[in-house]
């Protein structure tokens, strides 16, 4: 692979520094901070390349402490390019990427909020992760920054875009909502129904979790990572322990790998269930989504019969799975998986002969697929979009590279595509499932996890039922954890709401959000 | 229609009995710790892998006595204290889940040791070498909050509480307010309202406002960003109001606990009236939290 920096080099001689290593599915290149626009936009319009995220870190032992890196993933072939740039402390600026490069824009606004380093030429540097009672100047992910640090509370406003115009009225909406759902502010701007433009401001849930991981045993950080998105458990839990599996260069035993996709595809289903009910209620066909809620049970029973627990928590550990599944349990889950197809195969045939839902979900909050693009949406929502990717058969992990799946794709953008996304994802888990139950080799489900290495970071990676969820760990010269980056899907979806709502009439918010169904844990860790 | 019909009678009654029935609890299910005292030797060893404060020891030279703490309201249930772990096997779990408490106190047992014996067990740990391992903390804390001046406590309204209860019989209005949680406990809410668990026929009704209720039912640690929303929802609440803490965070800020943006539960800033352990507590444990606040358990 180091044809990839020699071939930049030729293009790039001045900018392109160092081959930094690479390993895994990884290439590291450092590169010079001003030539870093240039070099993406060569990457992404000339090689085809896809731009996924951009993190900073915080390395005090580099003579440059702050770090920049840049994940792009190769077009044709499963593995990432990560570029980094460093920053001395007294050039505390980097050249933003978001006028050309919108799917940047959140991305770089966090490093602001969290490392104090600003992206120069950023249309809107406004706060995003910190509320406006934090004072200015103190950057939590710093090292010099004490986890426990207690920060006093300022007066400051947060200002909202104001729209101006005859009849034009705001509607503010949460942070407490009226249904049981998590926390998070919708500021809309209406004329008559129809939303102008709608601004959201997250981040009520962030913990600092990021912070939190910082220093501790890879032990300790599974359940915090369990935690991040409490429907997403296992997709977190997952990515991280392939994070930590990649960094130290430990290979889980085959048999783990298999019964990592069934757990993972299982989880898949209890969302995607719940989200099409959600769907259902909201558009007003309570017997439909009471039936799929009742199928949510079932998979939720499954779980808890399968691992303990009915989240699917410590199911996964570094070098496998914590738990084998016995001959019953297997049995079990095949008699399950199959009845509960056919339970949900009725169900599901019943929605589509409600004519009001059908009616309703029907062009409601389509977000086009050059807006999916551009912000760089995730998962079903950007395969409902037109955009066909999914982490599963593009950069396989577990052992999806040995199942046959499809990956379905629509390209209206409406809630209806998202619907239909889903219901076809779930049909493809149970295929996935019963696959995978068949082919399960015989052996060990794990094995010691081994030593960390020193200075040195990885990527882990699963397409969780949102979407792509990436978690990057970094050790210091201890091999201690010293950066826990986790870019959620839902991190990656939220702006696309802002765009999704437009022309459409507030009513239909709450349907076009449950369509969408992000999470605020996983977003504002 | 007909096909509506139809799927209504192939799946019939679904719901559930509460309390739950003997046995429904799947035997795999894994639940809160239990520890033997016969077995436990106080060796400290489940201390160390414990990731929150639930499992805690406290040692006095002195007196030569060693006391081990078990909190189930920061416990997340996560297992790794478990026969890995464990080299007397004395912790086991069993699915226990009805967990629910008045006062935080009563979430912590403690079981006393003689030190001297203890150090002679080969896996003994001293306490301070688990030094981060805090001692769990006492009865709630309110008021201690950056909002607590917002607050104000209506002491009538709180005697009042056993006549409303009362006047409520079977009927109450409850709203969810996450206050940073992970999302999990409102999985586990939002199935209360399903046909298997289906609160509804006890009268339990969640509503979209404040205004409308009788109960808050609080999850997650009250972050730093939440804490003014949770101050003014509970204000904007009609007394007399009964809180409800759900999960473990909610309790003591559980996992979460220690960072610059994360509680320490809900009692940091509102005063609670019921703590349900769990993370997340399973439906029935939430039914009875809910049903302790209303003094209907037993």
């Amino acid at each position: 692979m180091k044809s990839v920096f020699e071939g930049l080099r030729e293009k790039f001689p001045d900018s392109i520094k160092k081959f930094l290593w690479e390993s895994g599915e990884e290439v590291h290149l450092l590169v010079t901070k001003d030539s870093i626009v240039q070099i993406a936009a060569f990457l992404i319009r000339t090689l085809r390349m896809r731009f996924l995220f951009l993190f900073a870190a915080n390395n005090t032992e580099e003579k440059e402490p702050f770090q920049i890196r840049y994940v792009f993933s190769f077009q044709n072939h499963a593995r990432f390019l990560i570029l980094e740039i460093r920053l001395g402390s007294s050039d505390m600026t980097f050249p933003s990427l978001t006028p050309f490069l919108p799917q940047a824009n959140w991305q770089e606004r966090e490093i602001e909020d969290l490392f104090g380093i600003r992206a120069e030429g950023h249309p809107a540097p406004k706060r995003l992760v910190l509320h406006e009672d934090w004072p200015k100047g103190v950057f939590p992910l710093r090292k010099e920054f004490a986890l426990q640090a207690q920060v006093p509370r300022v007066k400051g406003e947060y200002p909202f875009d104001p729209v101006m115009g005859e009849g034009v009225f705001e509607i503010p909406v949460g942070p407490v909502h009226a249904g049981i759902i998590e926390p998070g502010h919708f500021r809309f701007s209406s004329a008559g129904e129809s939303i102008l433009k709608l601004e959201i401001r997250h981040f009520y849930t962030h913990k600092g979790i990021e912070k939190l991981g910082e220093g501790k045993a890879p032990s300790e950080l599974l359940c915090l990572a369990e935690r991040i998105s409490g429907d997403n458990s296992l997709a977190h839990a997952a990515s991280f322990v392939q994070a930590i599996e990649a960094l130290s260069g430990t290979s889980v035993p085959e048999r783990a790998k298999y019964l990592r996709v069934i757990f993972l595809e299982l989880e898949r289903l209890y969302n995607h269930v719940s989200d099409i009910a959600g769907i259902a209620l909201d558009a007003g066909f309570g017997f439909g989504s009471s039936q799929l809620m009742r199928l949510k049970e079932r998979f939720l029973v499954l779980n808890e019969r399968l691992s303990g627990t009915r989240l699917a928590r410590s199911v996964i550990v570094a070098g496998g799975v914590k738990r084998d599944l016995t001959e019953a349990q297997r049995a079990f889950l095949l008699k399950e998986i199959r009845s509960i197809k056919n339970d949900f195969d009725t169900t599901i045939q019943l929605l589509w002969q409600v004519s009001s839902l059908c009616d309703r979900i029907d062009l409601t909050g389509a977000i086009k697929p050059e807006i999916a693009e551009a912000l760089g949406g995730v998962g079903p929502i950007a395969r409902a979009s037109g955009i066909d990717r999914d982490l599963r058969r593009d950069h396989p992990y577990a052992a999806y590279e040995h199942l046959l799946f499809l990956v379905p794709v629509f390209s209206e953008g409406d809630v209806e595509s998202r619907m239909k996304v889903k219901i076809q994802e779930v049909f493809e888990s149970f295929k996935l499932i019963d696959e995978a139950l068949g082919m399960l080799p015989e052996g060990p489900v794990s094995v010691l996890l081994a030593r960390l290495p020193h200075s040195r970071g990885a990527l882990g990676y699963v397409e969780s039922p949102r979407g792509e969820c990436f978690h990057w760990l970094e050790t210091d010269a201890q091999g201690k954890i010293s950066r826990w980056k986790i870019q959620s899907p839902s991190f990656s979806n939220w702006p696309l709401i802002e765009y999704a709502v437009l022309e459409n009439i507030v009513p239909d918010f709450p349907l076009i959000n449950k369509s969408l169904n992000l999470s605020y844990a996983g977003n504002d860790r | 229609m007909f096909r509506i019909l139809k799927k209504n009678l192939e799946i019939g009654k679904a719901t559930l009995s509460y309390p739950p029935a003997r046995g429904r609890i799947p035997q795999e299910s894994l639940g809160a710790p239990e520890i033997d005292s016969e077995k436990c030797t106080g060796c400290g060893q489940c201390v160390a892998v414990c990731p929150t404060d639930a499992l805690s020891l406290r040692d006095r030279d002195v007196e030569d006595t060693r006391s081990f703490f078990l909190s189930y309201g920061s416990c997340i249930f996560c297992g790794l204290c478990g026969p890995s772990t464990c080299p007397y096997e004395a912790i086991s779990f069993t699915g226990k889940f009805e967990l629910a408490a008045k006062t935080k106190s009563e979430l912590t047992l403690e079981f006393p040791f003689q030190l001297s014996k203890c150090r002679k067990d080969p896996a003994f740990l001293p306490a301070h070498e688990l030094a981060h391992k805090e001692l769990p903390a006492g009865g709630p804390c309110f008021k201690q909050g950056d909002f607590s001046h917002l607050l104000s406590l209506d002491e009538i309204g709180s005697q009042l509480k056993s006549k409303i209860k009362k006047l409520l019989k079977h009927s109450l209005h409850i709203r969810e307010v996450d206050a940073g949680s992970c999302n999990g406990c409102e999985i586990e809410v939002a199935n209360l309202s399903n046909p298997i668990y289906d609160m509804e026929r006890f009268g339990i009704h969640m509503v979209a406002s404040p205004r409308h209720a009788d109960m808050l039912l609080v999850t997650g640690p009250v972050t730093r960003q939440m804490e003014l929303a949770l101050v003014k929802t509970y204000e904007a609440t009609p007394s007399p109001k009964w809180v409800v803490a759900c999960g473990s965070c909610a309790i003591s800020g559980g996992i979460f606990k220690g960072s610059y943006a994360g509680g320490e539960g809900v009692a940091g800033t509102i005063p609670v009236d019921v703590y349900i352990p769990g993370c997340p507590p399973r439906p029935e444990a939430i039914l009875q939290g809910i049903f302790l606040a209303l003094d209907k358990a037993k």
